[in-house]
């Protein structure tokens, strides 16, 4: 395996890690079952500090995501060469990107959007994610990969 | 026999008798003033020099939002780890000083000396509604909502009473009742804790192009409420008035509420009676300026993706020739 392609695999991992944990730090859920008691992870039960976080993970998937889509094109990559596992993949990523930035939007001062499709972007962005770590929990089980 | 008349009746009397006159233009006006079609969010001015403490506002917040308080089912369920409190208010719902699931306003008091005279200020303190609050925006569900006018609130339907409101905001406002709610129906041992709960403006009377009935009852005109600009114009008239200062236009970025007071707000802070359910006057940085910061920068995350490939891409044509 190319260097370059280790190193977006560790970027990609440590993204997804960290996203994932900050992003679970949204609900007040790691306080309350003493997750944030164990040193070093105080910081998961500071609304403001994960939020954060999560923005700067998300900048980095979103950054790489388009790069790995672009490279692939570039070096001549066809559809037909994705696996079905690396579809569902990026069907998952897709959406938690795009959930995500109109969450990012809703964030902004004097944006306003209807009650229902905040509720509806936050359990769908929750779904997304939950379908992304368990396709990927697969793909590390039964070692399957993006592209055949 | 003496028939004993307390000040808040006698209060209520003489202004149900000279407010009828004077009041209903007055909030007539002020009606007209927060009608749906105004594009501005709605602000409100609180005078304290002319609050005098006598709780109408406080009384009348309470009728007026009494069919949405908590009416929770007892016994609580178990909730486990046993850290997780048990919140219940529903046995001191008369409590009035301080801010409760049952009491979303309360007269907050501090003495002060100002050019030599002593004198005791009165300040109804409620939640400051923030031009973007903390408490909508980093709600995991979409519970507490922002409406146009600048008005937030917590739909109870929704609310799993997380606390996260209350610990994002930078006045600690929203209070949580346990055993109610939908957590009840979802994982109430695992999840949730009931729902929290603040003023909400009395956004249905909002609706209705009705003033909140704390303004509605105040015998003093302590509050104006109207769009922001012409509220704020309102605010520096009157502090230049009255040598004054002005909280919560700048506090937490912006708020959609503003006190004027003679004493400084920084004085005030340090008298006043601070604590669970009694929030502070300090200065307040804007709480979400980081997190829109970042927001802006996201925007160069997919450009550098697209211009690393294709500068990769690049680089690899060159090396070919």
């Amino acid at each position: 395996m190319k260097p370059n392609t280790y190193l977006r695999r560790y970027i990609y991992g440590i993204t997804l890690f960290f996203i994932t944990l900050s992003g679970f730090g949204q609900m007040p859920i790691f306080k309350r079952y003493y997750i944030a008691d164990i040193p070093g992870l105080g910081w998961l039960a500071q609304f403001y500090v994960t939020h954060i976080i999560h923005y700067i993970c998300a900048s980095v998937l979103i950054a790489l995501t388009l790069y790995i889509l672009f490279d692939f094109f570039f070096n001549g990559g066809l559809l037909d060469k994705i696996t079905r596992m690396g579809f569902l993949k990026i069907i998952a990523l897709t959406g938690l990107i795009i959930t995500g930035a109109l969450m990012v939007v809703k964030n902004l001062p004097n944006v306003f959007f209807a009650h229902n499709a905040i509720i509806a972007l936050d359990l769908m962005h929750l779904g997304l994610c939950m379908m992304l770590l368990v396709l990927g929990l697969f793909s590390l089980i039964l070692k399957k990969r993006w592209v055949s | 026999m003496a028939v004993k008349i307390s000040r808040r009746a006698f209060l209520k009397g003489s202004i149900a008798a000279a407010g009828s006159v004077a009041g209903s233009t007055r909030i007539a006006r002020a009606a007209k003033s927060v009608t749906k079609d105004d594009k501005e969010p709605i602000v409100t001015l609180l005078d304290i020099s002319k609050c005098i403490g006598c709780e109408e506002c406080v009384h009348a917040c309470r009728e007026a939002n009494e069919t949405k308080f908590p009416k929770p089912k007892q016994p609580f369920p178990k909730m486990y780890p046993n850290r997780v409190p048990v919140q219940d208010w529903s046995q001191k719902q008369e409590v009035t000083d301080r801010l409760t699931p049952y009491n979303w306003l309360y007269i907050q008091k501090a003495s002060a000396t100002v050019n030599g005279e002593d004198i005791e200020l009165t300040i109804p303190r409620r939640c400051m509604h923030c031009q973007n609050p903390p408490c909508v925006k980093l709600c995991p569900w979409g519970a507490a909502k922002q409406e146009e006018n600048g008005l937030s609130r917590i739909d109870s339907d929704i609310c799993l009473g997380g606390s996260k409101c209350k610990k994002a905001c930078p006045w600690d406002i929203p209070e949580r009742q346990t055993g109610v709610g939908l957590y009840l129906d979802l994982l109430p041992a695992l999840a949730g804790n009931g729902v929290m709960y603040k003023c909400d403006r009395c956004y249905n009377r909002l609706e209705k192009n009705e003033v909140p009935a704390c303004i509605e009852a105040c015998p003093e005109d302590v509050q104006t409420i109207g769009p922001k600009t012409q509220i704020l114009e309102k605010a520096h008239a009157l502090a230049k008035q009255m040598n004054g200062y002005i909280y919560g236009e700048h506090e937490n970025g912006g708020t959609h509420t503003v006190y004027v007071s003679p004493v400084p707000f920084d004085q005030l802070n340090k008298i006043i009676e601070k604590g669970k359910g009694k929030p502070h006057l300090s200065k307040v940085k804007n709480m979400m300026a980081d997190g829109t910061n970042f927001a802006k920068a996201m925007l160069i995350a997919p450009i550098a993706g697209v211009v690393a490939a294709f500068g990769k891409f690049y680089l690899s044509t060159k090396e070919d020739k």
